[in-house]
């Protein structure tokens, strides 16, 4: 068997490991919520404040403050808990996790225990391939916050070797939704896919629910990832480990990865694994040891005796559920179908980011075929070339719909409608304000065109005669020179049409 | 002239009202009278001179003005250090919170700023609360009025002996197993423990989040009946509040205090009695009966069985909620904090040397138990157990207002004792509450009434039960029962105390 040594850590090459062991995940994926205030607390939500202004006596845990449930976070759950297809509890309550650590103001986190506000759920996750894997979700409960720790002096940034730590209390107590697999089996090789393409189907329902920003980059969706190894599939569950804090997609994907190889060197050298919980690294791609989580940890969990239960009213769940907004998977599959497109063809839309762009171009009247001919080609060209998301270009698909629609009319060429995009691009207007602007029409006057003819072929009459003697294909050179007098704003097949007819010639 | 101390709230509020009194000459009366006699009573940790005359001059300008005021406008009260109060210190009894001054006002001091109650200051207390003497303060102990050697009960001693002593004729106190009533009933003074989520727990410093209530403590049960409707009602920032009015409590204490209370049933708690009670308060409770049975209530007996059971499930609750609320105690961001002296200085030795150093012995006591209590592999033992114990008492009291619209018992089954006592002996200390803890595990509401001296020449006190939200019945039968006695006695119980020595 092959090992590559990084830093003293033995690793197993990746489908080695794989070819031995059956990997098992686990994720735990925390949400924070985008509502205005706090969990608890009338303090409000605000990214990058100045350290502890968004605070109240309640986040701070000041000696007398209350908490009171925020509404609009139940809601939000329930929300969550129902794209989820998760039951949604009649009543539940919060319980109090006591653990003394000074990022948390009150030394418990307010947090649901056993009675979670939904549960027994899944999610159909589709993969790049096209595959569609079942995740079985086991709970969503509601929680908040702790506050964020800055160690200062030392290298790590950890809080070994720091001289002091700084606590802000901005974050603490900001409502938190934390969504916990069951034991994710069946996945072989392709755990790591399903682990991040699970990750990144939630960080979209997030989004589609309106829940969240779900901003991976500001910690808005945050993962912890749960791995085990065990010889087959029929064996029992193996010792876990729990990476913390991966907070990006393809680090979700690395994290499985990296741990499959690390577990995978310490069983087949005889070793047990250390049921512990491990940092990841994400400038190394390396997990290391954190604490080690032993069943002395005991947070003599208890019903927080400072709120009453929650007991969302059936009603209340059944007219959430109906305006629920229509979720990724069933759109991808619905517009998939309605737009004719082929799989692949929607795997790269969906990749660009062009999917939003599309349906509201095709909803300004272009057919789905011709929107998705601008947003994956000149436009996704574009994007390329600017370093920037198709969503950022200063073009709206109400544009690139009447841009197409001036195609459609005949009114400019395929040619002239580059230049007309290249034109709103450049700020200079709706298409229509810039094909005027240029004056870029496509000249369907047989005036004008007759005009432009008679004077090439005054300028070329020995063509003229070639053409007169039955030597058709010499007309090319009259509509070429149409074409330049009239700087390509003509039909070219009609000028061709009309030259023939000029010199009494059957095309 | 008149000695403004002397006063009820309700007689005060008057002689405001018609303008022949100011509040700066009723603030400064009591100011005058705290100075007199704090050195024999210290009843208060702070006092908030200063503030207390400009809100008396602010209420005196706003009458003047013909403004429309609160009927308690310009009556001081005293506050118990327990609640918050914006720019005055609060320090729960408890060295940890030395010289700590919240930011934020509690809800109940926001109404009483609001409606223009002078605060006198702060009282003195068993620290957070954890006591039925006030000798676990961490501030030195409080004296009975009554006899200056003996202990003012507690937890909120303070409040009751300030109100007994006339340094303040109103009084805010904290109720978690008996705090307001026992107090009361060694005083000689009323207190109310008004129905779980009636008044506003929000900047309350939390001992037991489900048993505790804040209420009136006074010397007449109008007074308390003002207070009480001041203070309670719903507020948005506690989610156990009840989101109900109040019941008409001021109408019932008038009602009651014609002294009728034909058709009343009155219940007697067959496990409320006997075995352990002094022989003097057995007897003035006894009288007492007699005296509603003769203004036409009707006497009942009644029996709850798991009452027995209450004491045990109480010092598995509230210890348990305790060890949780008191965790936020930790020098991180408020109050004391005390580096270890030797090794290194890390978040957790801090916590660890400033819990060390900031809490005494009893709050230490009941952290641990409280600590053991929740841990894993105990919890069904202990606090599983105890909850349900606490749903068999509830069960009993349905039961017992099946056949009684209130119950009645001693307070508690002694006088008060000796300071120094009881303090080495805490089972001892913890059966003083046996009368008033089963009200708290249920969220019922309860009041005590002084019932006349014991053989000792000490104040004892009749407590009323009613069921959750029927706070007005003890209202009524309180006033009434208030009314009888003084009619037997020919003046309040208070007029028997000795008269404090004063410092001049």
């Amino acid at each position: 068997m092959s090992t590559v040594s990084t830093t003293a850590v033995e690793l197993v090459d990746y489908d080695e490991a794989i070819d031995r062991f059956d990997p098992v995940i686990g994720i735990e994926v925390h949400v924070e919520l985008g509502t205005r205030t706090k969990m608890f607390d009338p303090a409000p939500q605000t990214f990058g404040a100045e350290p502890n202004t968004a605070v109240s006596p309640v986040s701070l845990g000041l000696p007398g403050a209350l908490p009171v449930v925020n509404g609009t976070a139940v809601e939000y759950a329930i929300r969550i808990g129902l794209a989820l297809n998760c039951q949604i509890a009649e009543r539940c309550r919060f319980a109090r996790k006591n653990y003394f650590y000074p990022d948390v103001p009150k030394n418990f986190q307010t947090s649901q225990y056993d009675e979670p506000i939904a549960f027994e759920g899944y999610l159909d996750v589709e993969l790049e391939d096209g595959t569609v894997f079942r995740v079985e979700i086991e709970r969503a409960h509601m929680e908040e916050d702790a506050g964020k720790n800055t160690h200062v002096g030392g290298s790590t940034g950890r809080i070994h070797g720091a001289e002091y730590s700084l606590v802000d209390y901005n974050r603490a107590g900001i409502p938190l939704v934390e969504i916990v697999t069951k034991p994710i089996t069946g996945a072989g090789a392709r755990a790591p896919e399903v682990a991040r393409a699970y990750v990144q189907a939630l960080r979209d329902i997030f989004r589609t629910l309106g829940v969240s920003e779900a901003r991976m980059e500001r910690g808005n969706v945050r993962a912890d990832v749960n791995l085990s190894l065990r010889p087959t599939p029929e064996s029992p569950l193996g010792t876990r480990t729990e990476t913390k804090n991966v907070n990006s997609f393809r680090s979700v994907e690395r994290a499985v990865r990296y741990e499959v190889s690390r577990q995978a060197a310490i069983l087949a050298a005889g070793g047990t694994v250390v049921q512990e919980t491990r940092h990841w690294h994400e400038d190394t791609g390396v997990t290391t040891p954190g604490r080690v989580k032993s069943d002395a940890e005991d947070y003599r969990y208890f019903p927080e005796p400072d709120l009453v239960p929650v007991a969302p009213s059936r009603e209340w769940v059944e007219k959430i559920r109906a305006s629920l907004p229509e979720l990724p998977g069933a759109r991808r599959r619905r517009l998939t179908d309605e737009w004719g497109y082929a799989e692949p063809e929607m795997r790269d839309v969906l990749n660009a980011g062009a999917l939003d762009l599309i349906e509201a171009t095709v909803a300004a009247g272009a057919s789905p075929a011709a929107a998705r001919k601008w947003w994956m080609g000149e436009l996704a060209r574009t994007a390329k070339q600017r370093e920037v998301e198709l969503a950022e270009l200063p073009v709206t698909p109400a544009q690139v719909g009447e841009l197409q629609a001036l195609v459609d009319s005949g009114r400019i060429n395929d040619k002239l409608a580059r230049q007309v995009l290249d034109g709103v691009l450049a700020g200079e207007g709706s298409p229509e304000e810039v094909l005027v602007a240029r004056g870029l029409g496509v000249v369907s006057d047989d005036g004008a065109l007759l005009a432009a003819i008679d004077e090439v072929l005054a300028a070329q009459p020995d063509v003229a005669d070639r053409i007169r003697g039955g030597r058709v294909q010499a007309v090319g050179a009259i509509v070429g020179g149409v074409m330049k007098a009239t700087r390509g704003q003509a039909d070219a097949g009609r000028v061709r049409e009309l030259i023939l007819s000029r010199l009494g010639v059957e095309g | 002239m008149t000695d403004l101390t002397r006063l009820s709230a309700a007689d005060l509020a008057g002689r405001l009202a018609t303008g022949e009194v100011s509040s700066v000459e009723a603030t400064q009366a009591h100011l005058d009278r705290i100075a007199a006699v704090e050195p024999a009573v210290h009843a208060f940790l702070h006092v908030n001179g200063e503030d207390a005359l400009a809100t008396a001059r602010d209420v005196d300008a706003r009458r003047a003005a013909g403004e429309d005021l609160h009927v308690l406008a310009g009556v001081p009260i005293a506050v118990k250090d327990i609640v918050v109060t914006r720019g005055m210190p609060t320090t729960a009894g408890s060295r940890i919170l030395e010289g700590w001054v919240p930011p934020y006002d509690a809800t109940i001091t926001t109404r009483l700023r609001e409606a223009g109650l002078p605060i006198l200051g702060k009282t003195n207390m068993d620290e957070f609360a954890m006591g039925s003497s006030t000798e676990h303060s961490a501030y030195g102990n409080t004296h009975n009025p009554w006899d200056l050697d003996r202990i003012p009960g507690g937890s909120g001693g303070g409040s009751a002996a300030a109100v007994a002593a006339y340094e303040a004729p109103l009084a805010i106190g904290t109720d978690t197993g008996g705090s307001i009533r026992q107090p009361g009933a060694v005083t000689g003074t009323v207190g109310v423990k008004p129905t779980y989520g009636g008044v506003s727990r929000y900047g309350l410093i939390a001992l037991a989040s489900s048993l505790d209530q804040a209420g009136p403590v006074t010397r007449t049960v109008l007074d308390s009946a003002l207070l009480h409707e001041l203070i309670g009602g719903h507020d948005p920032r506690d989610s156990t509040s009840i989101p109900e009015p109040l019941p008409a409590l001021v109408d019932a204490a008038r009602r009651g205090a014609t002294g009728d209370l034909s058709g009343v049933r009155v219940g007697v708690v067959t496990e409320l009695g006997g075995e352990g009670y002094q022989a003097g308060v057995r007897a003035r409770f006894e009288e007492s009966l007699e005296l509603l049975r003769g203004a036409g209530a009707e006497i009942v007996e009644v029996s709850c069985p798991h009452f027995t059971y209450a004491l045990g499930a109480y010092y598995l609750i509230l210890p348990s909620e305790a060890s949780s609320n008191l965790a936020k105690f930790d020098g991180m961001r408020f109050g004391l904090r005390v580096e270890p002296t030797e090794g290194p200085v890390t978040a957790e030795r801090v916590m660890g040397a400033t819990r060390g150093a900031g809490f005494g012995d009893e709050v230490k006591r009941r952290i641990i138990l409280g600590t053991y209590a929740l841990s894993a592999g105990y919890y069904d033992a202990y606090y599983g157990s105890a909850q349900k114990v606490r749903t068999l008492i509830q069960r009993d009291f349905a039961a017992a207002f099946e056949r009684a619209d209130v119950l009645v018992s001693p307070t508690a089954p002694t006088t008060a004792f000796r300071l120094g006592e009881k303090l080495d002996d805490p089972l001892a200390m913890y059966l003083n509450d046996v009368a008033t803890i089963p009200a708290n595990l249920a969220g019922v509401p309860g009041m005590s009434v002084p019932n006349g001296l014991s053989d000792d020449g000490l104040p004892v006190g009749l407590q009323i039960l009613a069921p959750a939200k029927a706070d007005d019945r003890l209202y009524r039968v309180g006033a009434a029962l208030e009314s009888l006695l003084e009619n037997t006695w020919g003046a309040p119980l208070l007029s028997r105390a000795p008269e404090l020595e004063v410092v001049t």
